[in-house]
């Protein structure tokens, strides 16, 4: 198949890993990855904080990146819940703010061909065992958006449980938020601390070496507690940890959700 | 308060509240919402009704055991026994009282071993005398199983609301062809006289409000007793429901033989098929 | 007390009184930084919430058509709202045939006044009072206090929270905030009969709210009670009341005359609707089947309760609640609470965070929308983002009111008001944003922004962003609890090194994908 590559900002900056990652992964299975380097963003941070004039032209330019290729592409993927969540929730909803049908009708049919990325594996490529190796313990966080919004559902966990070496443990209170929230966390900087910091100490409690979840944000957010308080684990994205293989295993570097060479 | 905002609502000169409100309310919904307007009939409704087949074609047995199971969950005592023992097993549910309260219209064979000072109400009685009753003796309307839940109208056989609430130990007497499985079924029976005055009670007084701490007890009857009256072991075998026409859901789900025009006392009448 | 206004002929919809409780003194991320450093607080809380939320899963997975049940729910309060003047223009009129008498409040003061008027009349020195948020919301018992009436909450939490000069911080459990040793305390500097051996058994305690409360049930003196409801049927006329410790029956049966100061969003259309209701209910907001005391009344029972009713219907700023399409719906809310108990910021902020008798999720999208948002030093203006939007409590909703989607949508409305209010645009991250749209829909710029962000912070020494100094004028909120990855050579770097490898292994060529001249200047 013939997928195109949406990296989202933050991983394209932030966490290219993720994205190197994704590319690797996909090209492993034998697709194309396409990269459109005039993609930019989703626009969530917008809409998340109300900017809905402001996101308009980002939607926008989302759109305009993406549409023209809808027919010579199958499928366009996000290793973000959250971004994905944006362009399939929200997009629509900026264009009606800004009282633009066409651009509603545009996003509509950009959004219909638009997965997160472990819902591009399970459901359009239909493929649980990626065929890669990971010797190390992880434990899962569902992130909010992945969880309640896109309802990815177990999809990630049937992904991770097929990865040879691996041990998956459990996160006590999984599935309450870690506290990112976009700009909640700087916002409301003390309160987001408050969930961070308890989500990272169910972290440390699980005895995995790795916190793993599909959106860089949250791995940002709980890796840069973890990583300020010391302790042993480390965050990491899922398109990591199924690009890795016993050729070219995934070894940790000092930056966060970064690897190492 | 603050200085951002002085802006006190505006009333209308020369208009009512009850205008001014409904105005105000018909102006606000001129902004049409993205959907439909919702009708009565756009409500679904395909959650489990009065009619659905569990309500009506659960056994009979099977149902009331539920509603011991729940009564007992939340610490009522339930007392099960047969029209023949009744008067036994009511003066056993009192235990040690000295006075008890009792509505009007409450079957006198109920009451007919009780050794305690017995007060049919007159609606004379004030709060400060109630406090003073050991405890009340009450029938019931209807009761519901899934939520161990009894209904209690304020009947002669309720009794009105205050004697059944001031007195520190309540006994309410079940008949079998009271027990509904679900709310909605208790709702429909209840709906026949909405607007009647009801009390519904599910174990006794509690207040979860220090800790989340359940403890048993605040304001209402502190302890609750249930005497259940169920077909003698030796009578006909009850019919299930599935005998009933599902078409005629206003039917209780007493068209079992023990089923009683409400009202009546039960040991009034003879058991038949 | 009201304001004329002249040469405006349409009658609008309006916000509530400013004397509602229903706005803090303070926004809500300064707010919480108060609750946040109090530990014991913090422990109250977590250990409340996460008893009831295990409570309340367990009591929902019992009931197999709970998605149904919610699914009707929602449709009844759809329908309740889409009709909402026929509804109680009928809730009326079933209430007066059945011997009530119906009284309309536009705001807070009106409401205040019938029921002070309405108290006087009947010489009350004293009333009883089962708890009820219309009537925190208007701040009744400050007004009664002020015409000489003293006012008794009758329900153990609210009872602990008056006696300890408080304000609630839950729907249902307003002293959640307080334990059992802080209740002893409180009890033993209020109750002059309190015996000093009291333990903090939570029974002992219960047990001393009834002895306090007892004589004043039994002996009402002017025989005047305050409630709400839970629901008010507008086809029969029917009050609900759902209660546990049997204040409410109290309330309801022994006083001459009852006054029920109900929002006019309470309405439900039939008196069968209640089977939807009773159900969703109790599971929701206790964690149990079913609340212990459920009292149905129908205007004025003859030989049974009191003799006289008053129902004073309350606007109060539901009416510009209702003015919003895409708001409203808060308007469904049945006041069961789950939604605080789940919520990760009200449980570890409390109630008091948010200034307003309705606190959490439910509280963060109906307080800002019943006073309006007024400005950008409203304390309410801060309320919609007093959440990570994680969706938990649309989860548990169980009228399914999407907290989410309003929050957001509310956010947005404070954006446009700024934006469209000269000179008001002007805020950090009104700049930063309008900043990042711009940059963000041009490819151009974007690309080479993206492409300088790794070799910009190689000044900055390490492999992450530690702490900083308060320069940057976004980051410290981050910083100054996590560490940052440092970006380093972008992803857009190492693809066009990947396309040259895969070009060269393969002999193929992508077409050239780069920025092209169409970005807006």
């Amino acid at each position: 198949m013939r997928i195109s590559l949406m990296t989202t900002c933050l991983v394209d900056v932030m966490a290219p890993d993720v994205a190197r990652a994704t590319v690797i992964l996909l090209e492993r299975l034998g697709h194309q990855v396409v990269f459109d380097k005039r993609q930019t963003c989703c626009g969530q941070m917008h809409t998340n904080s109300g900017y809905y004039t402001e996101a308009a032209p980002v939607v926008r330019s989302f759109v305009d990146t993406f549409e023209p290729a809808l027919d010579t592409v199958d499928a366009i993927v996000m290793p973000s819940g959250s971004c994905a969540g944006c362009v399939r929730d929200q997009h629509q909803l900026v264009a009606r703010h800004e009282g633009d049908s066409e651009l509603e009708e545009r996003a509509a049919a950009v959004s219909a061909k638009t997965y997160e990325l472990s819902e591009l594996l399970v459901d359009v490529l239909k493929v649980t065992d990626v065929g890669a190796y990971f010797p190390h313990s992880v434990t899962y966080h569902p992130t909010c958006h992945s969880m309640r919004f896109l309802k990815v559902g177990p999809r990630p966990l049937k992904l991770l449980r097929a990865v040879d070496g691996i041990e998956v443990k459990n996160l006590p209170e999984s599935d309450t938020c870690c506290g990112f929230g976009g700009t909640f966390s700087v916002k409301n900087d003390a309160t987001s601390d408050a969930m961070v910091t308890d989500k990272a100490a169910n972290v440390v409690r699980s005895g995995a070496d790795f916190v793993v979840a599909g959106d860089v944000s949250c791995l940002m957010n709980i890796g840069g507690k973890l990583r300020r308080t010391g302790a042993a684990p480390k965050s990491i994205h899922l398109a990591q940890i199924l690009a890795s293989t016993k050729e070219d295993p995934f070894v940790p570097s000092e930056t966060i959700l970064g690897r190492s060479a | 308060m603050t200085e951002w905002t002085d802006a006190r609502p505006q009333r209308t000169a020369g208009m009512s509240a009850k205008d001014e409100i409904l105005t105000r309310l018909r102006t606000a919904l001129d902004a049409p919402r993205r959907d439909e307007v919702t009708e009565a009939q756009d409500v679904p409704r395909s959650y489990q009704r009065a009619d659905d087949k569990q309500e009506l074609r659960t056994a009979p047995e099977k149902v009331r055991a539920m509603l011991v199971q729940r009564l007992e969950d939340y610490t009522a005592v339930v007392h099960r026994t047969t029209p023949a023992e009744v008067p036994a097993a009511v003066a056993a549910a009192l235990g040690t009282a000295r006075s008890v309260v009792v509505p009007s219209g409450l079957p006198v064979a109920w009451s007919s071993a009780v050794h305690a000072e017995l007060i049919v109400d007159d609606g004379s009685a004030d709060p400060h005398q109630l406090d003073a009753v050991d405890a009340v003796l009450t029938g019931c309307h209807t009761a519901i199983a899934l939520t161990g839940m009894i209904v209690l109208r304020g009947d002669e056989r309720g009794g009105r609301r205050a004697i059944s609430l001031v007195p520190d130990h309540h006994v309410i007497v079940v008949d079998a062809a009271q027990v509904v499985l679900g709310v909605p079924k208790a709702i429909q029976r209840m709906g026949e006289d909405a607007r009647a005055a009801w009390t519904m009670i599910s174990g006794p007084s509690a207040t979860s409000d220090i800790e989340l701490e359940r403890v048993e007890g605040v304001h209402g009857p502190r302890r609750l007793d249930v005497v259940l009256i169920e077909p003698a072991p030796d009578s006909a075998p009850e019919s299930t429901t599935e005998s009933t026409t599902e078409s005629a859901p206003e039917t209780p789900l007493g068209t079992q033989p023990e089923s009683q025009p409400t009202g009546q006392p039960v040991t009034d009448q003879e058991k038949t098929r | 007390m009201s304001t004329v206004h002249l040469g405006i002929p349409q009658v609008r919809p309006q916000h509530a009184s400013p004397s509602s409780t229903l706005r803090g003194e303070r926004g809500f991320p300064e707010a919480a930084r108060d609750a946040l450093a109090d530990p014991t607080l913090r422990e109250n809380l977590r250990r409340a919430t996460s008893t009831i939320q295990t409570k309340r899963a367990s009591a929902v997975r019992e009931v197999r058509d709970w998605q149904k049940l919610r699914n009707a729910g929602s449709a009844l309060k759809w329908q309740v709202t889409d009709h909402l003047p026929e509804l109680l223009e009928q809730l009326e009129s079933s209430v007066t045939a059945a011997g009530g008498v119906v009284h309309w409040a536009r705001d807070a003061e009106e409401a205040g006044e019938i029921v002070t008027a309405l108290a006087l009349e009947r010489g009350a020195r004293e009333v009883l009072k089962v708890k009820s948020m219309a009537t925190q919301e208007i701040g009744l018992n400050e007004v009664l206090a002020h015409a000489g009436i003293r006012v008794i909450e009758s329900d153990l939490a609210e009872l602990i929270v008056q006696l300890a000069d408080d304000t609630p911080s839950h729907i249902l459990v307003p002293a959640i905030h307080r334990n059992r040793e802080e209740i002893r305390e409180i009890f033993l500097a209020s109750m002059p009969d309190l015996d000093e051996s009291i333990t903090d058994e939570p029974s002992e305690l219960a047990e001393a709210a009834r002895r306090f409360l007892r004589e004043k049930f039994l002996d009402m003196p002017g025989s005047v009670a305050i409630s709400g409801a839970n629901f008010a049927v507008a086809e029969t006329g029917t009050m609900v009341v759902v209660e546990s410790e049997g204040n409410g029956r109290m309330c309801l049966t022994l006083p001459k005359t009852l006054i029920s100061v109900v929002g006019i969003e309470k309405i439900v259309p039939t008196f069968e609707d209640l089977e939807v209701f009773l159900q969703l209910l109790p599971r929701s907001s206790t964690g149990e089947r079913m609340n212990p005391y459920t009292t149905m009344f129908t205007g004025v029972h003859e030989g049974d309760g009191p003799e006289e009713f008053h129902l004073v219907l309350l606007d109060n700023g539901r009416s510009a609640v209702l003015e919003d399409p895409e708001g409203r719906s808060a308007l469904h809310c049945i006041r069961c609470s789950a939604c605080l108990n789940v919520c990760p910021v009200y449980v570890r902020t409390g109630g008091h965070a948010y200034g307003s008798t309705y606190p959490g999720p439910i509280g963060a999208i109906l307080s800002p929308q019943m006073t309006g948002m007024s400005g950008s030093d409203d304390p309410n203006s801060t309320l919609p983002y007093a959440s990570s939007l994680c969706g938990a409590c649309y989860d548990v909703c169980p009228v399914k009111i999407n907290i989410p989607e309003i929050l957001v949508h509310l956010r947005t409305k404070d954006v446009d008001r700024r934006r469209e209010t000269r000179g008001d645009f002007h805020g950090t991250w009104d700049m930063a944003l309008k900043g990042a749209g711009k940059l963000m829909s041009s490819p151009r710029a974007y690309d080479l922004a993206v492409r300088s962000a790794g070799p910009l912070t190689s000044v900055l020494g390490g492999k992450n962003i530690g702490k900083l100094p308060g320069v940057l004028p976004l980051i410290p909120g981050w910083t100054d609890h996590r560490d940052l990855p440092k970006p380093g050579a972008s992803f857009r770097s190492w693809w066009d090194q990947h396309e040259k490898e895969r070009s060269s292994a393969d002999g193929t060529t992508e077409p050239d994908a780069a920025p092209d001249g169409e970005e807006q200047a």
